[in-house]
């Protein structure tokens, strides 16, 4: 990892160098403001400085035509800096279909971190270049935040939440990866280092741990432990084919609506099963709280997502995330340009 | 009482003066002798708030430092940020030199209700001795923002104690906001009408509008706080039922416009400074006065942005960052015209005029870096990092402290009724202004470089900047020094001030120095405020 005198931070993931072009642009404008102010106030105390004390100087009002360009100008500015900085933004919020997913857990004062394939590890981070990478973050106890400056993102880390945040790495190299959210004593040592590699050494190094098991053959035996299936899909609500479709509940109100069957419904109905009943079976899931991690959970989740249908293919492909559509071997991304694969949902 | 050093003896009978019994001073209802004391205690509460930042700058300048440990390096940062927040900065200049000022300026005998203002002194002591107290038995790690559910379950450090003290200090700010905006409104002598108010005037007023209603805000969110902790209530934290991001919403509702508490008042002193030492009425006075209002307004609507990256909506995102550029429009207003106020003034370069031009250059510097934080793409980078750090020290020390030190000095005469000695006054301004820029301009890079905030150790690439802050920290130091030894000096042997020193114009500066207990022996008349125009300058 570079460690010398640096002024300005490495740029490694495609959203960076964007960040980078408007925080220019904003140097720029509070140039020209500084320059401005701190050039007249600096003519001014020379210009018109007390020369005798009995001087008197004239009055002057003021002019509202001078009060309504500084009104509207800085306005103006402001419109700019808003969309471009909103523009960016919403890009960091929509990753694209083909990106792959690695699940993060903070907790008191670590980083879990689970990839596809199975392979976890502990504050580290490998990505392989050139891909589209889409981390899935929750908490195990109290807020953290995920921060890569390297890349030019963060994103807290809630417990009781999903979170994300994607990235497109496009520099190898080693980077920061920091808590960025005040979590306690060891707030400070909750760090750890993002390995950008070439596919083929992300590959490798996948590879590297042949006892690793995907989450959701994880979360198959996890649903074999605790007996899940000697309810559903007998007496219970069925599982296979509900990841991502409509379900009618009774709510904790007394309510009857439909929810969307995603992950963080899911989540609640393994930990919380008595805040949303299916409709037409009755309240008798005893709750996980105490018994599952979160680690589990994401398994579990992951488990219910492959019965919906969406295969386990290819090492870039995260488990849920429907129909295989890119070839399943690892062709390298080295040679592409780094946004070959990056669109957005917009 | 007359053989303690640093009392001044006076010849005349003035508020100072009039009895010296400590049960006089405990018992007063005088707006000014409450503002005295409000001075004193804030004075003691800074000098622990900033003991609590030089262990901390210390600690930084190696990257593995072991002066401290990682738990104490975090009780520190909460320790500074709860007392230098609720403790010095929103009580400063309200508290002292608005207390001793709004009556006076508008022409009054006293505030509204006197007994009411002599409660929330009171409540300040209770409140600051019961956060001191939890700093004695062992302190709080929870960061001034007290975020939840690390504060209401995880920490076991003393939490209730402290949320109790800014809770019971928070009255104290509600009790002061209702009597200036009483006061304001029914007690201006004759000829005061609304558009003769000076700028000082209208910032407190918009100040007591914020203390007024969201406050309470902030006293109901510490007591759910407690509620959790004490009691197991599930509202905050997710394993108990509650949600996280709730306590950030109802925080930020109080503690955004906090910020506009603490530099609202502010920018009413420079309002002052500017006029006087430039001899000039202030350009865009009716500008200057509503936009101290629209600050108050839409420093309402802003909160979110301190959340873009907590796991709220896209959208909420967006109509936050939105509102929180439109927050940043009143304030260029201001900037422009108290430059503009220069143009073709008789500029004298004065201890306090010097911290006005200060205030300027700092505000605007931490103004414009606001804009990087509102911006949505910039701030998922910077937020919570010492980007963050340097912005908040433009505006609250840069600008708040600048402006506070300005308006004591400024109304230094007229409170004690001695001059201070001028040379070491424009001295003292210098090394503050150079000892915080080096303090908190690097801070800007660090955070771009990606340091978080409240790390007790950090990679070794960040160390450069690091010492830099140190050392202009140590310079800050000296800055702050300097003013409370001769100030103190002052007292005893300084110059008799005279009614009007500096030849400003507001009818404090009509009555005498120190002035007399009911502040003016007939109700003055009010004409229009900063009548440079028609001053006579000819006996200075």
């Amino acid at each position: 990892m570079d460690t010398g005198f640096q002024l300005f931070p490495r740029a490694a993931s495609q959203i960076a160098s964007q960040v980078d072009d408007l925080v220019l642009f904003l140097i720029a404008v509070s140039l020209f403001f500084i320059l401005l102010i701190f050039g007249a106030i600096l003519w001014f105390i020379i210009r018109y400085r007390r020369r005798s004390p009995f001087e008197r100087p004239e009055k002057i009002e003021g002019s509202t035509a001078l009060e309504l360009t500084w009104t509207f100008v800085p306005l103006l500015i402001t419109v700019v800096m808003f969309a471009w900085g909103a523009d960016i933004f919403v890009k960091a919020h929509h990753p694209p279909d083909d990106a792959m997913e690695i699940f993060v857990i903070g907790k008191q004062w670590m980083w879990k971190i689970q990839h596809p394939e199975g392979r976890r590890e502990i504050n580290a981070l490998h990505v392989p270049l050139g891909q589209p990478v889409k981390l899935t973050l929750t908490s195990q106890d109290v807020i953290h935040d995920f921060s890569i400056p390297a890349f030019r993102l963060k994103q807290d880390v809630v417990p009781g939440l999903y979170t994300s945040e994607w990235f497109i790495p496009t520099r190898i190299g080693e980077y920061h990866l920091f808590c960025d959210q005040y979590c306690g004593a060891k707030h400070a040592e909750m760090q750890g280092i993002v390995y950008v590699q070439s596919p083929a050494d992300y590959q490798h190094w996948l590879a590297g741990d042949p006892t690793a098991q995907p989450p959701s053959s994880a979360g198959k035996k996890l649903f074999a432990m605790y007996g899940c299936e000697s309810c559903h899909g007998q007496y219970g609500p069925t599982l296979a084919g509900l990841y991502g479709t409509p379900v009618q509940v009774t709510d904790e109100h007394g309510v009857r609506r439909t929810v969307v069957a995603d992950e963080a419904y899911l989540r609640e109905s393994i930990l919380y099963p008595s805040v949303k009943i299916v409709v037409g079976y009755p309240n008798r899931m005893p709750s996980f709280k105490s018994t599952l991690s979160e680690e589990q959970v994401l398994d579990l989740i992951e488990f219910i997502k492959s019965l919906s249908g969406a295969a386990v293919v290819g090492p870039y492909q995260g488990p849920s995330l429907g129909p295989a559509t890119q070839p399943t071997d690892a062709e390298p991304k080295i040679n592409n340009p780094p946004f070959a694969n990056y669109r957005t949902n917009q | 009482m007359a053989s303690i050093p640093f009392i001044p003896e006076y010849t005349v009978e003035i508020y100072l003066n009039e009895r010296h019994t400590v049960a006089s001073w405990l018992l007063t209802k005088d707006h000014k002798r409450i503002a005295v004391l409000f001075m004193i205690s804030i004075t003691i509460l800074f000098a622990i708030g900033g003991s609590a930042a030089v262990i901390m700058r210390l600690q930084l300048l190696t990257p593995h430092s072991t002066l401290v440990e990682a738990e104490t390096y975090n009780k520190l940062f909460t320790l500074h940020g709860v007392v230098m927040v609720f403790f010095f900065l929103v009580p400063s200049i309200p508290a002292t030199l608005g207390n001793f000022l709004v009556p006076l300026m508008i022409g009054a005998r006293d505030l509204a209700f006197p007994r009411l203002n002599l409660a929330s002194w009171y409540l300040y002591i209770s409140g600051s001795t019961l956060a001191l107290t939890s700093l004695i038995l062992g302190g709080v790690d929870t960061g001034w923002t007290f975020y939840t559910p690390y504060s209401s379950t995880f920490s076991n450090t003393h939490v209730i104690l402290a949320i109790t003290g800014v809770f019971i200090v928070g009255f104290s700010s509600i009790f002061t906001g209702l009597n200036f905006i009483v006061t304001i409104h029914k007690m201006r002598c004759p000829g005061m009408t609304w558009f003769r108010l000076p700028l000082f005037i209208w910032s407190m007023y918009a100040t007591s509008i914020i203390f007024v209603l969201a406050t309470p805000v902030l006293a109901i969110t510490l007591a759910l706080v407690a509620l959790e902790r004490i009691l197991g209530v599930g509202i905050f934290d997710p394993a108990l039922g509650g949600d996280p991001i709730l306590f950030q919403h109802l925080f930020w509702f109080y503690s955004h416009p906090a910020v506009y508490i603490m530099i609202l008042p502010g920018m009413g002193v420079i309002s002052e400074l500017i006029t006087c030492y430039s001899r000039k009425s202030p350009f865009g006075y009716v500008f200057i006065a509503m936009s101290s209002l629209a600050i108050a307004v839409l420093g309402f609507l802003v909160w979110a942005h301190h959340m873009f990256v907590a796991g709220i909506s896209i959208y909420g995102g967006l109509v936050f960052s939105m509102l929180s550029f439109l927050v940043a429009i009143p304030s260029a207003i201001k900037v422009f015209n108290w430059t503009s106020t220069l143009y073709k003034g008789s500029i004298q370069l004065d201890t306090p005029m010097l911290y006005a031009l200060g205030f300027i250059g700092l505000f605007t510097i931490g103004g414009l870096t606001g804009l990087f934080l509102a911006t949505l793409g910039v701030d998922m980078h910077v937020h919570d990092t010492y980007f963050v750090i340097a912005h908040f020290h433009y505006i609250m020390v840069g600008g708040a402290v600048m402006a506070y030190m300005g308006g004591l000095h400024f109304w230094w005469p007229k409170i004690t009724g001695k001059l201070y000695p001028e040379v070491w006054g424009r001295v003292a301004a210098a090394i503050l202004f150079l000892g915080f820029n080096l303090t908190f301009f690097p801070q800007f890079i660090l955070g771009y470089l990606g340091m978080p905030r409240r790390y007790y150790a950090y990679a070794p690439e960040f160390q450069v900047y690091n010492v830099m802050s140190s050392c202009g920290a140590s310079i800050l130091a000296i800055g702050y020094l300097l003013p409370f030894a001769y100030l103190l000096w002052s007292l005893k042997y300084g110059k008799p001030a005279g009614n009007n020193p500096f030849k400003a114009a507001g009818l404090e500066w009509t009555t005498a120095s120190p002035p007399p207990k009911h502040n003016f022996l007939k109700t003055p008349i009010a004409g229009e405020p900063y009548a440079y125009h028609e001053m006579d300058f000819s006996d200075v």
